[in-house]
């Protein structure tokens, strides 16, 4: 019934907050137009959802973990790049 | 449970007797669908379906005052109490049945409810606003499948032109007028089905269209739900239905 060949889709939404997009999961639909219609039926059930990005899985290009240590493990280290020394006032809200 | 004396409490128990037993229907496919998505949509659906059915009975009984409420109308009365179309209370079938018929039930409820959005009545007029939102996804979502299943493979296309063949039988009766449609629609608060027939035929062609599935021919169809003359199917959901509330009276969850 359900072949192995329906394509997989990243689902990304945009409460309504006004933050951006996040990634809440994935799902499997035969094109764009389902994949979106899916997304609402599986992850806005419970309100809050401004607007619903789809993107194919296979679009995605991701690192390889194998590199992790090569790509992320230098910046472990450099604690000046972090913003922690600043004081953000509150009326500044999300950053 | 008597009749409703108040023509408005009967109209629109009419309506919320379709939207249960729909709703139940699609309920059953819960845990069997063909993916997990389109069963969390069709649990979607059906939850929508009861929800308006809730809003319906509520006002109907507050409008006819007296002791029954969501509760009695739903789970205990018996099949001729029942005002639903009969396509409501067909069987699911396969897939493409059950997106025939849904596709067939809210090209139909959406210009009903856009239209009794209109009722002189402000409870009335909110419950079908919401309602209508609900039911343009409901169109959307079996329109979609349908243009797919129809658009898709030799079988999966001929599955979907035989659920529209079969379920053609039970559009006339949706679009009948009776006595109670035509006194409340002239009274302003509710709606004469028979004025819904170009709206449900340029929805439907719409999909047709882009499935290449072909409409039916017109046919003199099957009718008696909204009399309370039903198929043997009704009460076979009804047992299933009320079988908690009639064997453990007041249950409460």
């Amino acid at each position: 019934m359900t072949e192995a060949a329906t394509p997989l889709w990243e689902v990304f939404i945009r409460p309504r907050n006004g933050l951006a997009h996040r990634h809440v999961g994935s799902l499997h639909a035969h094109d764009a137009k389902m994949a979106l219609q899916a997304a609402r039926d599986v992850y806005t059930r419970r309100g809050e959802t401004l607007s619903i990005w789809v993107v194919p899985s296979s679009a995605i290009v991701a690192s390889d973990p194998s590199e992790k240590d090569m790509m992320f493990e230098p910046t472990a280290s450099k604690i000046y790049r972090h913003p922690t020394f600043y004081e953000v006032p509150d009326e500044v809200g999300h950053m | 449970m008597q009749a409703f004396s108040d023509p408005r409490a009967a109209w629109l128990a009419r309506l919320g007797d379709a939207t249960l037993i729909l709703g139940h229907r699609l309920s059953e496919w819960l845990s069997r669908a063909p993916t997990l998505e389109e069963d969390i949509a069709m649990a979607n659906l059906s939850l929508d379906l009861i929800g308006q059915t809730r809003a319906f009975y509520t006002h109907a009984c507050e409008l006819e005052g007296g002791e029954s409420d969501e509760t009695t109308l739903a789970y205990r009365r018996a099949e001729p109490d029942y005002r639903s179309p009969l396509i409501v209370e067909q069987p699911n079938g396969n897939f493409a049945d059950t997106m025939a018929r849904h596709l067939i039930f809210s090209a139909y409820a959406l210009p009903l409810y856009e239209k009794l959005a209109g009722s002189n009545d402000a409870e009335t007029a909110g419950i079908a606003t919401r309602s209508s939102r609900e039911m343009a996804y409901h169109l959307r979502h079996a329109g979609e499948w349908m243009i797919r299943l129809g658009d898709g493979t030799a079988e999966s296309h001929d599955k979907a032109q035989a659920a529209l063949d079969d379920l053609w039988a039970y559009v006339p009766e949706l679009f009948e007028a009776d006595d109670l449609d035509r006194d409340v629609a002239a009274s302003g608060f509710g709606v004469d089905p028979s004025t819904l027939r170009e709206n449900f035929a340029a929805a439907i062609g719409d999909v047709l269209a882009q499935a290449t599935l072909k409409k039916p021919a017109e046919r003199r169809g099957q009718r008696g739900g909204r009399s309370g003359r039903h198929s043997e199917h009704l009460g076979h959901v009804l047992a299933q239905m009320q079988f908690l509330q009639r064997a453990y009276p007041e249950a409460r969850w």
